[in-house]
């Protein structure tokens, strides 16, 4: 009975913040809903047992990703009025993609057979919680498993944060920059070091 | 009558009592230690500077901190004109209530936990991750350049020493095997990982120091250049309720890391004729003595050398300490799920 409640509880929250995102009309605002959202997303991963993903959903989004969000929202300088304008020259094609995104939705829910290998899948028997702790289920599944899988996809996200380095940095000449090996590399001769003595000063 | 009481208070009734009443014996705790703090921090750098510190309130001063909270709860709560009002009255609370969430899977002694939870330090690592918000949203909502500034500088610093701090937990992690704390304080049992990761040791309490925004890393409230940072705008209670905060994420980093590195409850030498919860108090309080000995020892860093600082050194050397401790574990055959 209470875990139904709590189950609704968090699941009503997750819909009314989600909601919230896209109503709220100060893009802060918007963000702090969407935190809200996650937080109850993670309290979900609790009812099912899976702690581990919880942990992870916050470290990961609202410790990180909402963090970004909220700094790069935070210095926008959004004007209103200029967006409400735009709002009926933007709806015929803003629409037109919804309805296309969610066409493929229920296409998806309702007319979707998986091949028998993906169903056999599905099937597959997961290791039982109460002998496996979800961190150790999940990093056999992970590191042992489909490590290599794995490591591919690392290695994409490594190609991609490197273009991503390469394209935005730049070295600008004529900035005095602070080498600290030369700092540390003075000589000792031009500091003078005195003992001074507990009360006394100088 | 036992029957009137059993209708009156099911059992789902019942534990939840006992589980409010458990949080309350840790809450208060904590408060009180906290107060007493601040008073050491301003004892022990009084007496550093060769000052005498608070001695007036009260024999030795002893009542101090209870004056300052008093004088702090009769000001006036200032709104400035121009705030997001929601978001300015909510930040506060939310670093208050991050800093006292924590508190619910540390381990006092053996068995002395709220939540002996799997993910223990998942846990502590998510909810402390939270307590940028805080600064952020007092320094958005308060509309005012100097807390803005503060705020940016703050969530900058936070989010930068977050990763090296995780990867310092791996290390530990891989060492203890688990990520529930009170498996990590057993698993040093033979020996405290201050020990085999002391480098480790150094740069969590310099992550530490980072995180909590103390000194010399106390960039965000650089009162030279930012008046106080990003609480600036902040009076009486809810600039109370951010004082808390602070000195409690402070006696979380301490308790973090006599949990992870000094053995949380365990006696050192064998001397078990204390019992356990005494012994984390003493690492504590340890610990906090060194972060009231740094602020008092050494100057503050310029903001560019503080992030280099994070990700050129400790990033990397973390880094690297995982790797060693992975091959070091792995070539011993101690690696988790190996043995």
């Amino acid at each position: 009975m209470s875990t139904a409640l709590i189950f609704y509880l968090f699941a009503g929250l997750t819909v009314a913040s989600g909601a919230m995102v896209v109503s709220a009309r100060n893009p802060v605002h918007s963000v702090l809903w969407l935190i809200l959202c996650f937080f109850n997303t993670a309290g979900l991963f609790l009812l099912l047992g899976a702690e581990f993903l919880a942990m992870v959903l916050v470290i990961v989004y609202v410790g990180a990703v909402a963090v970004l969000f909220l700094f790069v929202v935070m210095m926008l300088d959004v004007n209103r009025a200029e967006l409400r304008a735009g709002f009926l020259h933007y709806l015929p094609l803003g629409g037109l993609v919804g309805a296309v995104l969610l066409g493929e939705l229920v296409t998806v829910a309702f007319a979707w057979n998986p091949t028998e290998s993906t169903a056999a899948l599905t099937r597959a028997p997961f290791p039982d919680p109460l002998q496996v702790t979800n961190t150790q289920a999940l990093g056999r599944l992970i590191y042992t498993d489909y490590i290599f899988l794995f490591q591919t996809a690392g290695l994409i996200l490594l190609v991609a944060m490197i273009g991503a380095i390469l394209l935005t940095h730049r070295r600008r000449t004529g900035v005095r920059r602070q080498t600290i090996a030369d700092q540390v590399d003075r000589s000792p001769r031009s500091v003078e070091l005195r003992k001074v003595q507990s009360g006394r000063g100088l | 009558m036992l029957d009137l009481v059993a209708a009156l208070f099911p059992p789902v009734l019942w534990t939840l009592i006992v589980i409010v009443g458990k949080i309350i014996a840790i809450f208060l705790p904590v408060l009180v230690v906290m107060a007493y703090l601040v008073y050491a921090e301003r004892k022990v750098i009084g007496s550093m500077h060769l000052r005498k510190g608070p001695n007036v309130v009260g024999p030795l001063g002893l009542l101090q901190p209870f004056a300052d909270g008093i004088k702090l709860f009769f000001k006036e709560t200032v709104l400035p004109t121009n705030a997001n009002r929601a978001i300015y009255l909510f930040a506060p609370m939310i670093t208050f209530i991050v800093s006292l969430v924590v508190w619910a899977v540390i381990p006092f002694g053996d068995g002395l936990v709220l939540a002996d939870i799997n993910v223990g330090i998942l846990y502590v690592f998510a909810v402390s991750s939270l307590g940028v918000y805080g600064v952020v949203m007092a320094g958005w909502a308060s509309n005012s350049r100097y807390a803005f500034l503060g705020a940016l500088r703050s969530a900058a610093q936070m989010v930068s020493y977050e990763v090296s701090i995780g990867l310092i937990l791996v290390s530990v992690l891989l060492t203890a095997g688990s990520l529930n704390m009170s498996a990590i304080v057993r698993a040093q049992e033979g020996m405290w990982f201050v020990l085999p990761h002391l480098p480790l040791f150094v740069l969590f309490i310099a992550s530490g120091l980072a995180e909590t925004n103390r000194s010399p890393f106390d960039l965000p409230e650089c009162e030279s250049e930012l008046v106080a940072g990003y609480n600036v705008e902040y009076s009486a209670m809810p600039f109370a309720l951010f004082y808390l905060g602070e000195y409690i994420n402070m006696l979380v980093v301490g308790a973090m890391t006599s949990i992870l590195f000094l053995g949380g409850w365990l006696a050192p030498f064998g001397w078990t004729f204390l019992p356990g919860p005494v012994w984390f108090f003493a690492k504590v309080c340890l610990v906090m003595f060194i972060f009231i000995w740094v602020r008092a020892t050494f100057p503050r860093y310029r903001y560019d050398q503080l992030m280099r600082l994070g990700w050129k050194v400790f990033l990397p050397f973390s880094l690297i300490w995982v790797v060693l401790t992975a091959g070091t574990l792995l070539a011993l055959g101690r690696l988790p799920g190996q043995g």
